[in-house]
């Protein structure tokens, strides 16, 4: 079996649909949500605030901290056990390390920025849209930013370069396989943040791959400057 | 000079990592930095441009605590020299004896017959070091303990808007209203009346939150005010744009 | 006086002159807000929006050997997570006393009022039976979980539709046109107490301040099938009387709210 037409009828550097909404919960200093396809992440800032325990603090600087979940009926298959499991806890670290380089919280020394990140429903790429949402939430929240991050996965479908994968796709049956590589950047820079791989590529693949991810983030970003401005300017009576 | 060109307009809202110029003939002031050619946004906010000079307003954000401001904190706790107040930032602020009271304090003695948990208080800050830690005073003009009414939220950031130039906006209102208020740098309101003067003047100032960076606001504030209240306001003290 | 009770002053005199702090009367809720089908991952879902409270609520299903003394009945689950995206009251980590309350007052009119027909869960007696579950999610907590928890796991009920199973297997991307067999429609009312006043839909700074309140779940037909006291104040017989009065009024509000 030969991947000939993606699965969903996209091209190759073609998203899902994405839409975004900043400002979606009140209680947050931050919040927003972020679909592409049928995976949807929500995310809230709250903080920055004291940091316990104490030997966590850091006199030079806020500390980030991430905290990815999928909600109990947001799986493709059976219902997901709350709780932290080591694929949540692995994800959060990640876009942790994700976000950090496009923060300043030189300002909040000892303190904590707490970023949550709920998925209700989810069809592939949630670290990805996770990562998206939380850096419009952070960006609403008023954080210092250099940039906003963008991430979407990109990967080789038997010998296709595709961008944003979906479920059918990751789990496509074919001889060469799949390799799905979640990548997030500084969408202005290119500056990559995040970047796993689950699969064979070739260092060629990736690297083209790696510019289908960046191109595709430009889109991303988009995206987000709109979802961020509506904030604002979508109220007017 | 024209090398350089702009690349968004005055009051534009921009995002983080925006272009907001490119060439070397605009200057990158506050909320924005400069990046090879470009000039880009690092915070959300509101373009203000000065000549070659570009900044932005923040539209969100949490306050910074900085010496001379006037703030609403609550005790959440008593040491041996003092209160230790919760500014709804992620700093508390330590109350000293001296700094509370010109009463003699016995060592040892009992300062919750002076504050206790949970009271609230409005302070000026006296010093804020390197780590925020906070240093407070209750002694000034309007500091003091707050007794009955109610605290509630707004982002700091609109707090300029509310207070309104010397103070106009936040006096039209209490003199609409009839209600007590007090508005601290951190974004903490306290606020006494009758239910229905409150409702007024809650809505009144939710309103100047949500639209502090749109223009007219004094005039919108002010046919609010005259609607909901029944009340012909003065023009006087003068009113801001 | 204490803060506390500075502050449950301060709302009781807005309650007495029935202009509460969002200008609600005593009896009003805030606007309700019912959408379905929110996550296309669960069997059915729904958001329910009360003012600035937002929770989704999600179904899901299992297969399971029933229960040996219901060999013939399928099962209920309900649980609750007050997440901290929702507000910084809440913590990450397993559930509070808050939100086991929260899922079993949910989990109570459900079974109570058998609003599902178990028996029609069973696939092979004795052996499998389909188990259905429900998950609470709050977005954002501006006062009155507990009554738009109970309105979404309904209205998520409503919207569920079975999975194909083959006898071995559960196809969860593939849905049926079965729905959940629902015999009733419970509907959660909580009203609260604050000395002598009364009231529906708290926000956060009157539940904060409360005496007492009391769920009162009732069905289509105004029967009455659950009921949870809470708070340290006390009620009395009259009392109780006023606040289920008020409740059934106020729950065939709610139930115009379902389609």
């Amino acid at each position: 079996m030969t991947y000939k037409k993606r699965l969903d009828g996209r091209a190759v550097d073609e998203t899902r649909k994405i839409s975004a909404k900043v400002g979606i919960i009140k209680n947050a200093q931050g919040s927003a949500v972020f679909q592409i396809g049928a995976t949807t992440a929500i995310a809230a800032v709250y903080g920055p605030r004291e940091l316990h325990p104490k030997f966590l603090q850091n006199p030079d600087t806020g500390v980030l901290r991430c905290n990815y979940n999928m909600m109990p009926f947001s799986g493709h298959g059976e219902r997901v056990r709350p709780g932290q499991n080591r694929r949540a806890k692995e994800i959060s670290m990640v876009t942790e390390q994700a976000l950090a380089p496009a923060l300043n919280l030189k300002n909040f020394p000892n303190a904590v920025v707490d970023v949550f990140i709920e998925l209700p429903q989810t069809d592939a790429g949630t670290r990805c849209a996770g990562i998206c949402a939380a850096s419009m939430a952070l960006a609403d929240a008023g954080f210092e930013m250099k940039d906003l991050v963008v991430a979407i996965a990109v990967g080789r479908v038997d010998d296709h370069l595709v961008a944003d994968l979906n479920y059918d796709e990751e789990s496509y049956e074919c001889d060469a396989g799949v390799a799905d590589i979640p990548v997030a950047m500084l969408a202005n820079s290119g500056e990559i943040t995040l970047l796993q791989d689950d699969g064979d590529i070739t260092a060629q693949q990736l690297k083209e791959a790696l510019q289908l991810a960046k191109k595709v983030g430009k889109k991303i970003y988009e995206v987000q400057k709109q979802a961020l401005k509506e904030k604002f300017t979508g109220e007017e009576k | 000079m024209s090398d350089g060109e702009l690349l968004v307009k005055e009051k534009e809202i921009v995002v983080p990592g925006e272009e907001l110029a490119r060439g070397l003939g605009f200057l990158p002031s506050k909320g924005t930095y400069r990046n090879g050619e470009s000039i880009r946004a690092n915070r959300l906010g509101l373009v203000e441009i000065d000549g070659k000079v570009i900044k932005l307003v923040s539209l969100s954000g949490c306050y910074l605590p900085k010496a001379g401001d006037v703030i609403i904190t609550q005790v959440f706790d008593i040491t041996f020299s003092g209160w230790r107040l919760d500014t709804a930032t992620a700093y508390p602020a330590m109350l000293g004896m001296k700094d509370a009271t010109s009463d003699y304090i016995n060592r040892g003695a009992d300062l919750t017959s002076y504050f206790k948990l949970g009271d609230y208080l409005v302070v000026k800050i006296i010093n804020v070091t390197s780590q925020n830690l906070i240093d407070v005073t209750l002694k000034g003009p309007g500091l003091r303990k707050l007794q009955g009414g109610r605290i509630f939220k707004v982002n700091p950031n609109k707090v300029p808007r509310i207070i309104g130039k010397q103070g106009s906006m936040v006096s039209m209102i209490k003199l609409a209203t009839n209600c007590k208020i007090i508005v601290g740098q951190n974004g903490l309101i306290w606020i006494e009346g009758t239910p229905q003067e409150e409702k007024v003047a809650v809505d009144t100032i939710l309103m100047i939150e949500r639209e502090a960076h749109k223009s007219g606001l004094t005039d919108r504030v002010k046919a609010y005010l005259e609607k909901e209240t029944g009340k012909v306001i003065e023009n006087n003290p003068p009113v801001q744009r | 006086m204490s803060l506390k009770d500075e502050q449950r002053a301060h709302v009781l005199k807005a309650l007495h002159a029935d202009l509460r702090y969002d200008g609600r009367k005593k009896e009003s809720f805030r606007k309700v807000i019912v959408e379905y089908d929110i996550s296309k991952s669960a069997e059915g879902s729904a958001r329910v929006k009360i003012g600035d409270t937002e929770v989704l609520a999600g179904v899901k299903v299992a297969i399971e050997t029933p229960y040996p003394d219901t060999p013939e009945q399928g099962s209920l689950m309900v649980n609750a997570e007050l997440l901290p995206l929702s507000s910084a009251r809440f913590e990450p980590g397993p559930p509070s006393t808050e939100a086991v309350e929260l899922a079993r007052v949910v989990d109570r009119g459900i079974r109570e009022s058998a609003a599902i027909d178990t028996k029609k869960l069973c696939i092979a007696k004795g052996e499998k039976v389909w188990m259905v579950m429900i998950d609470i999610c709050t977005i954002n907590d501006a006062g009155n979980l507990i009554d738009a928890s109970s309105l979404a796991s309904l209205a998520a009920l409503k919207q569920a539709r079975f999975p194909e199973y083959d006898g071995k297997k559960i196809d969860f991307m593939t849905k049926t046109k079965n729905p959940i067999p629902l015999l009733k429609e419970p509907i959660a009312i909580t009203v609260f107490k604050i000395e002598d006043q009364l009231f529906v839909d708290p926000l956060r700074d009157e539940e904060d301040v409360m005496d007492a309140r009391l769920t009162v779940t009732t069905t289509a037909d105004g029967k009455i099938c659950a009921l949870q006291k809470g708070g340290n104040g006390i009620l009395t017989i009259e009392d109780i009387d006023a606040m289920t009065q008020l409740a059934m009024e106020k729950s065939e509000e709610l139930r115009e709210k379902l389609e």
